[in-house]
Parts: C-alpha cells; structure tokens; sequence
C-alpha cells in the first residue's frame, strides 16, 4: 500500500519548459510572449545580474548599506514580476528588490532603502508594492488580506508575495496560505527555494519533499517550478494569477532557484555550509545562460544587445547613487512626524526639542 | 436617551460605523453569526451581511495580517482578538507591523484598524484570558490605547477608534460588560482619544486610574469622604497618549496624588505617571505619589483573584498615607 504522503508528494513534479541547455522540453506550455517580450524578459535579467554585482562593489565600499545579493534568482524573481499588471500588488522580502524595481519602485530609492533613509521606504503613488518586510513571513498573512481586499473590491488584480524556503517554516506562511485559501483570495505566494535559510539547508526545514505540497493542507493550488527557467516562473505565475482574478482562489508557487552570493553582505560566508561543487552543479542551471540561449538560437538575443544592456544598467546605477547621495541629512523631527497623523503630546513636545536642537 | 451596558454601547458604536462607513469590516473568531463569545457583535452579521462581518480562521497573527492587508486596499479594519491575553499570539502585526507601517513607508501608508479585545479580571477565567497587558501596548511607539470605563465613554470612544487613521488597541474590562447600565445617546457621538475624564471632583488627593479601577477608586472616594478627605477620580480613557495636561492640573490644585492600575507594578502605567508628574509638578507635591497595584506575580489563579487584584481598600490606605504624609 502507497503511503498517503508519497501519493501526495510524488504529484508534485518540477515545472519546466526550458532544459538547461535552452531546449523548448515543454511546448504546450510555452506562454505567448511576443519577441519584444522575451527579449525584455532578457534584457531584466541581464541587467539585474549587472546591477548586483555593483550593488555587492558598492557595499564593500562603504556606499551601499544592507544588502541581500539576487545572482542566480533571477529568473524566479523577475518571470513571476513579468506576468504582473500594473495595478497588481507586490509584497516583498528583502531580497525582492527588482521585482519592486521593475513594478515602477524607483532604482534610487532601493538604494535610499539599503542605506536606511526614509526616503527610501516613500512608495510612489500609483505603485503597489510594500516596503520590503524584515520579519521573515509577515507578509505573508499581509497578501492573505490585500488579495481579499481586492476580492472584496471585485477587481481583476492580484497580491504576490515572495518569501524563501526558510519562511515556508514560519506559523505565518501557514496562516497566510490558510486564510487566503478560507476566503479565495486574490493571492500568490511564491516561495523562492533558494535551498539554504542562512545557513540551514532546506532538508533540515521540513520533512516534506516539496514546498509546493503544503498548498495542500490549506486546500489550495501548488506547484513547483524550476526556478532558474525564466519561462516557466511566468507561466506558472501567469496561469496562478488567472485562477485568482477569475475567483478560483490564491496559489503557492516553489520555485527551485540558487543564490549564488551570500545571505546578505553583513558578514556571512556561504563556504561554512556550502560546497563549491553544489555552487557549480548551480551554476550550471544559470538563468541568464539558459534563456540567452534560446533566445539567440531564435535569434533574438547578440552579444552587442547584451552589451548594451550593460552599458544601460551601469549607467542608470550611476546616475541612481547620484541621486540617492543628493538625499537629504535625515532629521529626527522628519521621523518624529511620521509616526501618528496627529502627534500625541509626547512627540509634540519632543518635536519641539528636537527642532530647537536641530536648527543650531 | 437609553440606558445601556457597557457591551450594548460597544455593538452600538460598531453598528453606527457600519452605517456609516462601508469600508468599515468587523471580523474576528466567532463574531460573525455568534455574534462573539461575549456578544459584542450580535446581530451585525444579520443586519449588514457577511461581507461585512465574518469569522476569521482561528488564528490570531493571520488576523492581524489581514487587516494590515484590508487596511492597505482601502477598507476600515475593526478586528477582535477574543481574549487580550492571546496577544502573544498576534504581536508581530501589532507591534513590529501596524504600529510601523507609516513610519517605515515615510507617511505613504498606515494602519487605520481597530483592534478590539475583552481584558481584565474578576470574572475567573482560565490563565491568559484576563491580563491587563496594556503595558506592553504603551511602550509600542505607533499605537494609541484606549480602554472605557463606562458606558457612554465606550461608544464615543469606540467611534473615535474606527474613525483613527492609525492603529488603535481598545480593550474591554470584561467586568464592567454587564456589571451595570448607563445612560447613551442613541445617536453618534465621539470622544477625542487622549482625553481624560475627571470622574469625582475633589481638593485634597488626585486618584489617576482607569478600566474597572475607576470604580474601585470611586468606592474609595466614598469612603474618604466619610473621613474628611476630598478626592478627586481622574479616568485616564486613553492611556496612550496619556492626557497629561488634566493629570498635571490635578496634582497642581490637589498636591497629593495616587495612581491605580490593575496590572502588576513593574514597567507599568502607573510608573510613567508618576514620573511625568515629577517631571512637570514636582514643586506642587505635598507628598511622594504612590502606586496601587497588583504585585509582579503571573495573573492569578482563578480562585485567587480576590486576594491578587487591587481593591477600594487598597486604595483608601494608599490616598490616606499620602495625605497623612
């Protein structure tokens, strides 16, 4: 007799479309993209790859503040972004900064954010997206309630939220995924499987085989994705955010990925608990190769477009730091005011001290 | 005008904001046709349907999320955690989330939802149902505590919650429920949060306290008067932000003062008065203020409580010595 729990894990194979070495293995479920699109997709890609690595340059030079390396994650992160609508909704964690980035969250301002000015956390107007969340797993139970608000409301958009397979243990992934589920929620959740929380691998974290099953217990949709295939990450996203809009309820997306960095750049060291053969059997699955070279068998992709990408995220990231270094000196009257609509008496009066104080 | 308890005010006040704001959503365990374990929301289901006010799964730190998120889209949170003692349980969203949202987004965002929570003993129940744990609420910069001791404060101040733009934690002293009626105006009316009330006039000692300690002190007041001693009963109602300007007034006319709580000594209400009255009216003291309070022991067992929370008594021998000092 099958166990319960194989019959259920053994249903949740990896989603993939394109094989490592850039091979449609999956036609019927390639998505309609347009070439535009795909060399767009590409193009993010290549340019967050160029943004990272000057992001990690720029935090050993004392100019960047914290930060949490995306090299490798890439396609999971910027597929599932890519079958968004604008008016959609994004909740991040703290590596999620070019999905925010590339749903309308200004280049500088991720910058202001790494560096801890309030600016930083100042969304635009008309961009749906949260601050990045620190506590791993609050946003989770977050996007159970803006997708129930967007329900509510009978619009056709949809809340994502994004944790790691670290968060997948957290009381409030599983609330998240339970009320979301209970009220068929406008939701995604994806979990990037990035395969280490810190330092804990992802077998230490559960006994279940896949993240993607847990969508079962809350009686909602789950799939696993390969997650270093670019067009599997947006088509599985795309096909979850039809289900929400259509009323048929929120679904938990896992997508198998690889960070190639550190934790964060604060000080962890991946060789305490990573070998440099399972980096490279990663490395190997490279998102940006496997995708340029679909593209140029297609050709759709050269190496003077892939250069020019380069010269354009260089230059934005100059211009971007540029202009975050023009940010104003934060003063405590400009944190004192953002605490209440109406301040109470308290930070009335500690407003007064501190505008005496800071206009010496 | 109609007489009320304390709970009747608070559905009143719930259902005065459903009408009167269709973003305003009410929803917690049980509150939906069950109308809430203590009935605070009877009938709200029936009369504004379930979009309005639903059950919530049985978990508090997904309710609190879920507020945060309906707050984001636009909507009026009112969410009840059953017992206040099950905090614990929804911290992260109170605590490091609500209270933060508009602060970490720069003033882009906030959290207008209500929190309400039924809190305080007297009525034996199990451990973690009735702990005063305003405490921990009043060290959360972000937050506003709001906790009536009447009738007619419950409605106006309940109202004024809803209507916050930030995250306000109301809680509810499930001894003064039904313990007695009192007159409310069927119509809207709302009370300024961080207003205190001065319950008794008096001359000769100031009695700051709020929650059922309110009417232990005015039963001391009573007894004081029958011994030549005047005192005057301050019911804070919001205790954060405190209302300091009716505190300082006080001691100033008075010179003496006392501060009640019914939670334990340490890290409490009672500590931050009195050290704001040293700040602002030292010179006006006749006498050191004391405190009345439950000693730092975990809330009692339910067949301690008589002994454990604070009585009229207590508060008589503590306004005596400071008017004796």
């Amino acid at each position: 007799m099958t166990k319960t729990i194989d019959a259920v894990q053994d249903q949740f194979e990896t989603f993939q479309i394109l094989s490592e070495d850039g091979e449609v293995v999956n036609e019927s479920a390639m998505p309609k993209l347009s070439d535009e699109q795909l060399q767009e997709l590409m193009r993010r890609m290549v340019y967050t790859r160029i943004w990272d690595q000057r992001a990690i340059s720029l935090n050993r030079q004392g100019r960047l503040g914290f930060y949490a390396p995306v090299a490798g994650q890439e396609a999971s992160m910027l597929g599932s972004q890519f079958a968004l609508d604008k008016e959609d909704w994004i909740l991040p964690g703290y590596r999620d900064i070019p999905q925010m980035v590339f749903h309308g969250f200004p280049l500088y301002q991720a910058f202001l954010w790494s560096r801890g000015h309030f600016q930083g956390g100042q969304i635009p107007e008309g961009v749906n997206v949260l601050m990045p969340q620190i506590i791993i797993g609050a946003q989770i139970i977050q996007a159970a309630g803006v997708g129930f608000g967007l329900k509510k409301q009978g619009k056709k958009n949809v809340c994502i939220t994004y944790t790691g397979d670290g968060g997948a243990s957290q009381g409030d992934f599983y609330e998240g995924l339970n009320f979301a589920g209970a009220y068929a929620a406008n939701a995604i959740f994806v979990v990037q499987n990035n395969r280490f929380a810190i330092s804990v691998p992802v077998e230490k974290q559960s006994a279940a085989k896949t993240i993607a099953q847990k969508a079962v217990a809350a009686g909602i949709e789950g799939i696993q994705v390969d997650g270093m295939d670019v067009l599997a990450v947006y088509a599985a996203t795309q096909q979850a955010r039809e289900r929400a809009i259509s009323g048929e309820g929120p679904t938990l997306i896992e997508t198998l990925t690889y960070r190639y960095g550190p934790h964060t750049m604060a000080g962890d060291d991946p060789t305490r608990y990573r070998t440099k053969d399972l980096d490279s059997e990663w490395e190997k699955k490279d998102p940006l190769v496997r995708f340029r070279k679909f593209l140029e068998k297609k050709n759709l992709w050269s190496e003077e477009q892939e250069n020019k990408v380069v010269e354009e995220a260089k230059e934005d990231i100059k211009a971007s730091i540029k202009k975050a270094d023009g940010a104003p000196r934060q003063k405590v009257t400009d944190l004192i005011n953002f605490m209440f609509e109406e301040l109470p008496f308290n930070l009335r009066e500690q407003l007064e001290q501190y505008t005496a104080k800071e206009s010496k | 005008m109609a007489q009320m308890t304390m709970i009747q005010a608070i559905t009143d006040a719930m259902r005065n904001e459903l009408k009167n704001n269709e973003n305003v959503l009410v929803f917690g365990e049980d509150v939906g046709q069950n109308g809430g374990v203590f009935r605070a929301t009877e009938g709200l289901q029936k009369e504004f349907g379930e979009d309005r006010v639903f059950d919530t799964p049985l978990a508090e730190s997904g309710i609190g999320g879920l507020a945060i998120g309906l707050g984001l889209t636009g909507f009026r949170p009112v969410m009840e955690i059953q017992f206040f003692g099950f905090v614990f349980e929804v911290f992260d969203s109170i605590a490091a989330q609500m209270a933060r949202m508009r602060y970490r987004s720069g003033g882009v965002y906030s959290s207008p939802v209500t929190i309400r929570s039924p809190f305080g003993g007297g009525v034996k129940t199990p451990e973690l149902h009735a702990d005063s744990l305003e405490g921990l609420m009043y060290q959360t910069p972000g937050i506003k505590v709001v906790i009536p001791s009447t009738p007619y404060d419950a409605k106006g101040l309940l109202i004024s919650a809803i209507r916050d733009n930030d995250p306000v934690v109301y809680l509810e002293h499930m001894k003064l429920y039904r313990s007695f009626r009192g007159e409310v105006p069927e119509e809207e009316y709302t009370i300024e949060l961080g207003k205190a009330d001065v319950k008794r006039e008096g001359k000769d000692v100031s009695i700051i306290t709020y929650g059922a300690m309110v009417h232990a002190s005015l039963k001391a007041a009573e007894e004081l008067e029958k011994d030549g001693i005047s005192a005057e009963v301050i019911d804070l109602r919001t205790i954060s932000p405190l209302d300091i300007d009716t505190i300082i007034a006080s001691v100033e006319k008075t010179g003496r003062a006392i501060v009640v709580q019914e939670a334990q000594k340490q890290a409490g209400i009672g500590a931050f008065v009195v050290a704001e009255i040293n700040d602002r009216a030292i010179l006006n003291l006749e006498a050191p203020v004391l405190r009345v309070t439950a000693p730092d022991t975990v809330f009692p067992y339910a067949s301690a409580e008589d002994v454990w929370i604070p009585d009229h008594r207590d508060i008589v021998d503590k306004a005596k010595k400071v008017y004796n000092f």
